[in-house]
């Protein structure tokens, strides 16, 4: 049962070598064997390699030698993040065989800090997508329910997590994607403020808006994480030059007076009653903790999803324009250049990725750049002032993650549908805010995800006030019921 | 012709001598076997991300500021975004309407005339690869190590009216760069590259021509040939009534014509947007200023400098300035000569003579000026004839020797020697009776004849007011 252990808890027990990074990655690949056939969190795993670095900190420490601080933790990542000699696919048909030169930025500061890699876990093909069912492979399976889905475009991260088939997990989030997943496995999850965490190969969604961030069992393991991880990157000049401070030395600071603004806008149409009850719920108990709520409002709110479909797409569809068939990856063998692009772009992406570079290549196309892509970045400033204004005032806002729990596979069919399950995320990734979703409730046995945002590099607040109603919530430890063997579609 | 005005203006593209690539740590050198040096970023690699050189922007700022450019104090970095092989990341990072250097201008000098023309902007980007054609194979090979080498690109006004014009704004661009020293600006490398667009319109008009934009001219020659002909074209198509229109068109070097590459219809939309991936550029007004402290001084101040200072003619002053390595070497020799229009002279005939024909620079050459001080003291002493001086010049120039060592060496010092040359004249009196009869019937000009005899037999060695006056004595 190590592999249910938090990070916060396995560190301990390695570091007083109560457990050895060799038998707590055996047992997390154990659990990833025994369920992930049902689950299918993972589109790789690097067994061997895992134990093979495993072996190596547990001999270190034997030693004597420094190791990290994170020294024999098991850790997923998520398929669009390089990692040298190891397929990183972006559950893409385009990249089906691509094996990187290089490891991402995240990859070098977790293996540094001791991580050990478990493997890639599955997405929306490039992160496309609020459910994994738009990954060419398969798609993954919410714990809670087989039936439905994990949320997306972290899927993969947010199912091996709940499953426990990890002890935490690495995804990004371009417009929800870390959180909205969090929320429907029931597991805490943090974008952090954009620039906080070097994006030097990840694979581009959306250049302004992705940014990586941790998905993890509870509050303390992600204020860990983010220790690790949150560093400026020299390879990457979006990435602030700030130092990090010690995430976890916020956790233990109380809410007394903390101000919490709640837009009224975020729980306006498509919330469902059991969500906005289970939020309200938190409110009240925050408030009872010593902490001042108050409706307030975020007046360009409902621009956030039409403009994002404007911005992520443009850039996509210049950041995409690199899959050509020509230095690596998928190509259909033609015999003229012009068919070998068009063949290879269009049997090498799936449909909403197609969707989307169509999208963005016409909003910057000559003669609408001002309609569309320009007048986006105007509203964009807005929302950010939005921000700018409300944070003068609170330190943190709270939402839902999402409108709803996690839907059943396959029956949300129209993209706008989709689209707008992303609500209540997009926004904090418009004005680059940092913002976490940690559980907050159950609805119908389905976990229900409330979300907090601060104003930029106010990360530590987030994660005070997140640690305070965690400690509080009197949530019960509930595990998925995966391990009694059942499975609702089997 | 005559009915028309001509207007042109050039795009040329400059590749910066900068150690390292402009995102990357990558060397720039150039002729390395193919993909050697490249790294994830210049490939383009999934999930790589830019980060910009700031010598790339020094180098900039600086060629900017020789072109007298303002320097905006925020410019940024775009995607233009096009498909095709050798551009590994499928967009080309450049500058689209926040540029580095903007307003600039230099002067041209045609037919004795000065004319000033405007330089709308200079930016920075990235250069492409290059494909490999298989010569016996239906696929194409690429290699990226020229891909994010820095570039500057410099666009004129529409204020070129000849493809003389066109040449002299080229040849002067190319030495305002020279001189400062960001770009070796050479043609036939490739480190400098030009693009016109070309159009004509009624004498008496005030509204443009439809342009068309010319590619490929690889050399100035082309420059002036390509725009020509282009002008001569849209003249006849004017001529026959019907309309130029706008298009891009490529200089066929070999048949000395252009033909139409891609109508405005099918002209690439590049959708240009800010890159995501880079932050603006900051210009800090001390950063110019630093800058500018560093330009030496340009061609057209030394210029000026010659003739105030050693009294050389003007247009000498222009062709020794032209090239910095040339006016250069100018100056080391007036370190230790006196007469400057002695060594330019030199400069503009023997020694251009002998670069041209080797397609070398002056400092690529074992000439120093320590060489030609010493051949200009061998003619004053009348050690060496003019003629003499030739011939050891181009010993030196080859083997780099001193050009006493030369004259010492080959036994070519002067014949002063009166009874020797006196023998000489005799001899060559003897032979010729015919031009010695026309001199002494009064055609005085058949004694040029009878000294060309006598250097010729001297072999170039007799010093030929001696032998002029010993001629005229003896007839």
């Amino acid at each position: 049962m190590l592999e249910q252990l938090t990070v916060a808890d396995a560190v301990e027990k390695l570091q007083s070598r109560e457990i050895s990074a060799q038998e707590l990655t055996e047992a997390t690949l154990k659990r990833i064997a025994a369920v992930d056939e049902t689950v299918k969190a993972y589109l790789t795993i690097t067994s061997e390699q895992a134990l093979a670095a495993a072996a190596q900190i547990d001999a270190k420490r034997k030693n004597g030698e420094q190791v990290g601080p994170l020294a024999g933790v098991p850790v997923a990542l998520k398929d669009n993040m390089c990692t040298k000699g190891v397929k990183t696919t972006c559950a893409s048909k385009m990249l089906h065989n691509f094996l990187p030169p290089y490891d991402a930025t995240v990859v070098e500061l977790l293996q540094k800090a001791g991580c050990i890699m478990l493997g890639k876990t599955n997405l929306d093909e490039f992160a496309m997508g609020s459910s994994t069912e738009n990954s060419t492979y398969f798609t993954t399976r919410n714990p809670w329910d087989l039936t439905r889905v994990p949320g997306g475009s972290s899927g993969g991260s947010a199912a091996a997590v709940a499953a426990d088939e990890a002890l935490f997990a690495i995804g990004s989030d371009t417009g929800g994607s870390i959180r909205q997943p969090a929320s429907f496995c029931g597991v805490v999850g943090m974008k952090p403020t954009y620039g906080r965490v070097s994006r030097y190969g990840l694979i581009a969604f959306a250049s302004s808006l992705d940014q990586i961030g941790p998905l993890t069992k509870d509050v303390r393991d992600c204020a860990m994480v983010m220790n690790a991880i949150a560093q400026y990157d020299p390879r990457d000049t979006t990435s602030a030059k700030q130092a990090t401070p010690d995430y976890t030395s916020y956790l233990d600071k109380n809410v007394k007076g903390l101000k919490i603004g709640v837009p009224k806008e975020y729980f306006a149409q498509g919330i469902t009653p059991g969500v906005a009850a289970a939020v309200q719920k938190s409110i009240d108990l925050l408030v009872s903790l010593g902490a001042e709520a108050e409706e307030m409002s975020l007046p360009h709110t409902e621009y956030g999803i039409p403009i994002y479909y404007i911005i992520a797409p443009a850039e996509a569809s210049s950041n995409l324009a690199r899959f050509d068939g020509v230095e690596y990856g998928f190509r259909v063998e033609t015999d003229n250049l012009l068919d070998m692009y068009k063949k290879t772009r269009s049997q090498g992406f799936g449909t909403e990725v197609k969707r989307r570079i169509m999208l963005g290549t016409y909003a910057l196309s000559s003669g609408y750049y001002d309609a569309y892509y320009h007048k986006a970045l105007q509203v964009r400033t807005l929302i950010k002032e939005d921000f700018d204004r409300a944070f003068a005032k609170y330190d943190v806002i709270l939402t839902p993650t999402t409108p709803a729990t996690a839907f059943v596979a396959g029956t949300v069919e129209d993209p706008l549908t989709m689209y707008l399950n992303d609500i209540c995320t997009i926004p904090a990734n418009m004005a680059g805010l940092p913002a976490i979703s940690l559980p907050c409730g159950f609805v119908d046995d389905l976990p229900v995800g409330m979300q907090l945002i601060a104003k930029p590099f106010a990360e530590g607040t987030i994660l005070r006030a997140a640690h305070a109603y965690e400690q509080h919530s009197g949530l019960p430890k509930q595990k998925p019921a995966l391990e009694m063997g059942v499975s609702k579609d089997e | 012709m005559s009915n028309y005005q001509t207007v042109i203006g050039l795009e040329v593209h400059v590749e910066l001598a900068t150690k390292t690539k402009i995102f990357c740590g990558c060397p720039t050198e150039f002729g390395k076997e193919p993909n050697t040096h490249v790294c994830p970023v210049c490939l383009g690699l999934p999930g790589t991300l830019p980060v910009l050189n700031k010598k790339v922007v020094d180098f900039a700022i600086k060629a900017a500021l020789a072109l007298n450019c303002e320097i905006p104090a925020f410019a940024k970095l775009d995607r233009k975004n096009y498909f095709y092989p050798d551009l590994p990341k499928a967009y080309q990072i450049s500058q689209y309407d926040l540029p580095l250097a903007v307003n600039g201008h230099l002067d041209i000098e045609v037919n004795g005339q000065t004319r000033r023309i405007g330089i709308t902007r200079v930016h920075i980007e990235e250069d492409a690869g290059k494909l490999v054609h298989a010569p016996f194979g239906d696929y194409s090979l690429a290699d990226y190590n020229r891909a994010g080498v820095p570039l500057i690109e410099i666009v004129s006004e529409p204020d070129l009216r000849s493809p003389v014009e066109a040449k002299a704004y080229l040849e002067k661009l190319k030495s305002i760069i020279q001189y400062t020293g960001v770009s070796d600006v050479k043609m036939e490398e490739g480190s400098l590259r030009c693009d016109a667009n070309v159009s004509i319109m009624p004498v008496d008009s005030q509204q443009f021509g439809t342009r068309a934009e010319i590619k490929n001219m690889n050399s100035f020659r082309a420059v002036q040939n390509g725009l020509e002909y282009e002008v001569a074209r849209q003249a006849e198509v004017l001529a026959a009534g019907e309309l130029v229109i706008q298009e891009t068109r490529r200089w066929d070097e070999n048949k000395g014509i252009t033909y139409a590459m891609r109508s405005k219809e099918e002209a690439h939309d590049y959708r240009y947007f800010p890159d995501p991936d880079l932050v603006p550029i900051i210009v800090e007004p001390a950063w110019v200023e630093e800058i500018r402290q560093s330009l030496p001084e340009m061609p057209e101040a030394r210029q000026k400098r010659y003739v105030t200072t050693w009294g050389l003619p003007a247009y000498d002053a222009a062709v020794i300035t032209a090239a910095k390595s040339m006016a250069d070497f100018f100056e080391a020799t007036m370190e230790a000569y006196h007469d400057a229009k002695a060594v330019s002279n030199w400069l503009m005939g023997e020694v251009t003579k002998h670069l041209n024909a080797e397609g070398l620079e002056i400092t690529q050459t074992k000439l120093k000026p320590a060489h030609l001080i010493e051949l200009l003291e061998l003619q004053n002493k009348g050690t060496v004839s003019g003629t003499i001086a030739k011939t050891v010049f181009e010993e030196m120039f080859k083997s780099g020797k001193m050009p006493a060592e030369i004259v010492k060496e080959k036994g070519l010092v002067q014949i002063t020697d009166e009874a020797a040359i006196a023998a000489i004249v005799d001899e060559v009196i003897a032979n010729h009776p015919k031009p010695v009869a026309d001199y002494k019937s009064g055609n005085k000009k058949a004694i040029g004849f009878l000294v060309g005899q006598v250097m010729k037999l001297s072999k170039g060695k007799a010093n030929p007011p001696l032998v002029n006056k010993l001629l005229r004595e003896k007839l």
